[in-house]
């Protein structure tokens, strides 16, 4: 029953050739690259991997494990329409974190579709729920551009854990494969090692890796995106400690640490990018409500999608308004650890995984 | 955000009250908004549905005819269950077995592993084992093993060096091989993040639970997880013997259901809480604290830490010299204290954390802050040396403040009548004065009582 999920399984570990990270941190006063980039250590060799769709699809079936139904099943046992059609509808919906206000509201418009267009079978039914949830996320389907400024600036947030620091890696690559210059600020100075793990990912692309461990996190930013317009940089990714919104001085620390890359560039930060774990539950909305209003959060990245985790809960938060008055796009999803797995996010490719097609 | 339970209980107990018993007719309802409120603290959906199962059989048996109102009867029963079905409170680690004591940490990526072994290190070593060594197996994820070594020299704990090149299991052998020679007390073995559907990365753990024979497999958890907790926590306790769990981030605002979905589904107790990202953010478990906090109930104890938190540091200090000089609390500080209300958030999520709160609608926190901002204004209108010393006004100053800030010398009085409560509170000011001095807000808040 696992087999299936051989390629999502952890990338090889780092060739033992891996030039020595930064073994010896220097107390650099002034925020000064970490790496040099050098020859890039040759690529782990990884299985073939299927397309995300189909890692997702494998991963959202599980869902439909838990409660021994699987969708497909589901319609075909149950002809017609009736009320148990609906309660396992809304048991799907639930257990993948979309949560009972928007469980609610997806059934209630279905209720009134299926009356309106006087379905009658269940696989037209389950036609109309795959519509109607298409109409609420295609709204979050708004791909980044960072070609309309340079140098882009891209500051990552999130609470600890939520895959900040990979899906950096994972974007450098992205980017450079664009044919874009990348340079990555080690903006999280406080945890321990977290320059370190950046450092890594920036030697993996070649890439370099300004900051250090111990100075301020705004300082080492607004220093990157002054060295990166300097030197006709296309793209600069910040990354920031992890923190909760409960941590009120953190939360300023962030604020500052906005206002301060605005200070070294009045157009910047371009994308404020907030890193949500899909494993996450109901509380993902209070962390893009706190996040939004100290940092006007302007696009989600939804890690970890390819566990067993449906990150349903990205349907809740379609529902809610950001600071610009609209829901915050989902810009990409993260479906491994490797550096290859972060993809652009497809709403259609999304539900269509998620009802197994 | 969201309702708590006590809210949406308050509305339906409104209902319940003169009918002298439960029936299944009318404890349906009730049941529904209590499905609803552990639904959205993220417990999973199956365990939901047995609880409630739980709970309905117990409600309707004798527990509720025997009590006043069934309402609050419905309400207790839920605590109680939930509070039983959380376990037993401080489970401590186990320690009997010919040293080394071996720990093995295991979990999701991010879960909060190797932040915990250094957690687990210090307060092991403040038990009185002296010698403890950490371990890292992860040889997957970038500077992992430079983290756990950082974290490990945080603890003070000795660190035994490992790298990437390495296989886990053989990394496993060497650290307990040289912990037994060293005569170590314990040893605390780091693992790589894994998904549960990995299969190669869950055969792995295995290995190492093979090769090291733990006293304790601890399971890390992430308090904000959500329904997929109980996938994840089956998987990990059907491929380990889960000794306990570790339930992290729970400084967050997240209710943390999952810690109900992982105690159902293993059974295995919840040994310790993370609370911050320090070494010194843990503590252990409290299953009443917990179920109150899923349950939205309210959570006193944690209000008054992040209280203490929060409070600018400096305002605390030099309030506390002041009293110190003999000075007494004045109104100028008191309209301070007031001000550290509105940086913790407001009233409003203060009022989410304290208990019988959830009775409040909308409309009475609206008043609340409404109260609020009249006393600062109040304040606002007296001069320096009215603040300084209140004790100078007299009839027509209470008059000139009243007019100034559109209220009437009523109020003014009665603000007076409070303030002078809060001054005894500050009298008897031990360390925690804020926390004090909030439950006298609280008291002086409209049905709050
Ligand atoms: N399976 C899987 N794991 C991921 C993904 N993204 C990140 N991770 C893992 O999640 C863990 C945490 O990732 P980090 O990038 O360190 O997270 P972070 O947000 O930077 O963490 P802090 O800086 O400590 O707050 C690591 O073990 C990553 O390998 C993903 O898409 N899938
Ligand atoms: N606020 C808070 N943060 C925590 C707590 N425990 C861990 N963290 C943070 O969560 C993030 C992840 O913690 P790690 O210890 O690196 O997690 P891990 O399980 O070892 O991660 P992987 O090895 O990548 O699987 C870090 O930023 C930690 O500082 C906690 O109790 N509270
Ligand atoms: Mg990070
Ligand atoms: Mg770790």
């Amino acid at each position: 029953m696992f087999g299936f999920f051989k390629s999502g399984k952890k990338p090889s570990p780092e060739p033992a050739a891996t030039p020595e990270p930064v073994a010896t941190p220097e107390p650099a006063a002034a925020p000064e690259p970490v790496t040099t980039p050098e020859p890039a250590p040759a690529q782990a060799a990884q299985p073939a991997r299927l397309g995300w769709a189909q890692r997702l699809k494998a991963g959202l079936a599980k869902t439909r494990q838990v409660l021994n139904t699987p969708v497909g099943d589901l319609f075909r046992r149950h002809a017609k329409i009736d009320e148990a059609l609906y309660a396992e509808l809304e048991e799907i919906l639930l257990t993948a974190d979309v949560g009972v206000e928007a469980t609610d509201y997806l059934l209630e418009s279905l209720r009134k579709r299926v009356k309106r267009d006087r379905l009658t079978d269940s696989g037209q039914l389950r036609d109309a729920l795959k519509d109607l949830l298409l109409e609420l996320l295609t709204p979050l389907e708004a791909p980044l551009d960072v070609s309309r400024a340079r140098p882009f600036v891209i500051m990552l947030a999130g609470v600890n854990g939520a895959g900040k620091t990979t899906t950096i890696g994972k974007l450098a690559k992205r980017f450079q494969a664009e044919g874009r210059s990348v340079l990555l600020a080690a903006g999280d100075t406080f945890r321990a090692a977290a320059r370190e793990q950046l450092a890594v990912w920036g030697e993996r692309n070649r890439v370099e890796v300004v900051g250090g461990q111990g100075t301020d996190p705004a300082a080492v930013i607004f220093d990157a995106v002054q060295s990166a317009r300097a030197r006709g940089i296309d793209v600069v990714l910040a990354d920031t400690a992890g923190r909760l919104p409960t941590q009120l001085h953190l939360m300023e620390e962030i604020r500052k640490v906005r206002r301060v890359i605005q200070k070294a560039d009045p157009t910047a930060p371009h994308e404020v990018l907030l890193v949500l774990d899909a494993n996450t539950g109901q509380n993902a909305l209070a962390q893009v409500k706190a996040f939004d209003e100290a940092i006007q959060v302007s696009g989600l990245v939804l890690t970890k999608l390819d566990g067993t985790a449906k990150g349903g809960v990205i349907a809740a938060l379609a529902r809610r308004a950001g600071h610009a008055g609209t829901p915050i796009p989902v810009r990409y999803i993260g479906v491994g650890e490797g550096l290859d797995d972060l993809q652009p996010f497809r709403a259609r490719e999304f539900v269509d995984a998620l009802f197994g097609d | 955000m969201f309702d708590n339970l006590t809210q949406r209980l308050s509305r339906v107990v409104k209902n319940l009250r003169g009918q002298g018993r439960l029936t299944e007719d009318n404890i349906q309802e009730a049941l529904r908004e209590v499905r609803v409120a552990l639904l959205e603290a993220d417990v999973a959906l199956p365990v939901v549905r047995d609880f409630l199962a739980r709970v309905k059989e117990k409600a309707l048996g004798q527990e509720v005819l025997q009590s006043l109102t069934p309402g609050q009867a419905l309400i207790g029963v839920v605590h109680k269950e939930l509070t039983a079905l959380m376990g037993s409170a401080a489970v401590p680690l186990n320690f009997a077995s010919q040293p080394p004591a071996v720990i093995l940490m295991a979990g999701l990526q991010g879960s909060g592993k190797t932040t915990t072994c250094g957690k687990l290190a210090r307060i092991i070593r403040s038990q009185g084992k002296k010698k403890i060594l950490l371990v890292s197996c992860d040889v997957y994820r970038p500077a992992a093993i430079d983290q756990l070594k950082t974290v490990a020299a945080q603890a003070e704990a000795e660190f035994f060096p490992s790298s990437p090149d390495q296989k886990p299991e053989d990394i496993a052998r060497a650290a307990l091989d040289y912990a037994r020679r060293h005569f170590f007390d314990v040893l605390i073995v780091d693992t790589a993040g894994r998904l549960h559907v990995d299969a190669d990365m869950m055969r792995e753990i295995q290995q190492l639970h093979a090769a090291l024979k733990p006293v304790e497999t601890l399971f890390v958890v992430d308090a904000m997880q959500g329904q997929d907790a109980v996938n994840t926590a089956r998987a990990f306790n059907e491929a380990l013997p889960l000794t306990g769990v570790v339930l992290t981030k729970l400084d967050g605002d997240a209710r943390g259901g999952a810690a109900l979905s992982v105690r159902f589904i293993t059974g295995k107790p919840i040994k310790f809480v993370g609370v911050g990202e320090k070494l010194t953010g843990i503590e252990v478990f409290h299953p009443e604290r917990m179920a109150s906090r899923i349950l939205g109930m309210g959570d006193v104890l944690s209000l008054i830490e992040e209280a203490h938190r929060a409070v600018d540091q400096q305002e605390a200090l030099k309030a506390v010299e002041k009293l110190k000089k003999g000075k007494g609390f004045d109104l100028e500080d008191f309209k301070a204290q007031i001000q550290q209300m509105k940086k913790l958030g407001g009233l409003s999520s203060l009022m989410d954390k304290l208990p019988g709160a959830g009775q409040l609608g909308a409309a009475d926190l609206a008043m609340g802050e409404k109260q609020m901002r009249r006393i600062e204004g109040i304040i606002n209108a007296m001069t320096p040396q009215e603040r300084r010393n209140p004790a100078i006004l007299k009839a027509s100053r209470k008059r000139r403040i009243a007019a100034g800030a559109g209220v009437t010398v009523q109020e003014v009085n009665r603000l007076l009548n409070q303030f002078e409560q809060a001054q005894k509170m500050m009298k008897s000011l031990g360390k925690g004065g804020l926390a004090k001095m909030m439950r006298g807000m609280k008291g002086m808040l409209p049905g709050m009582r």
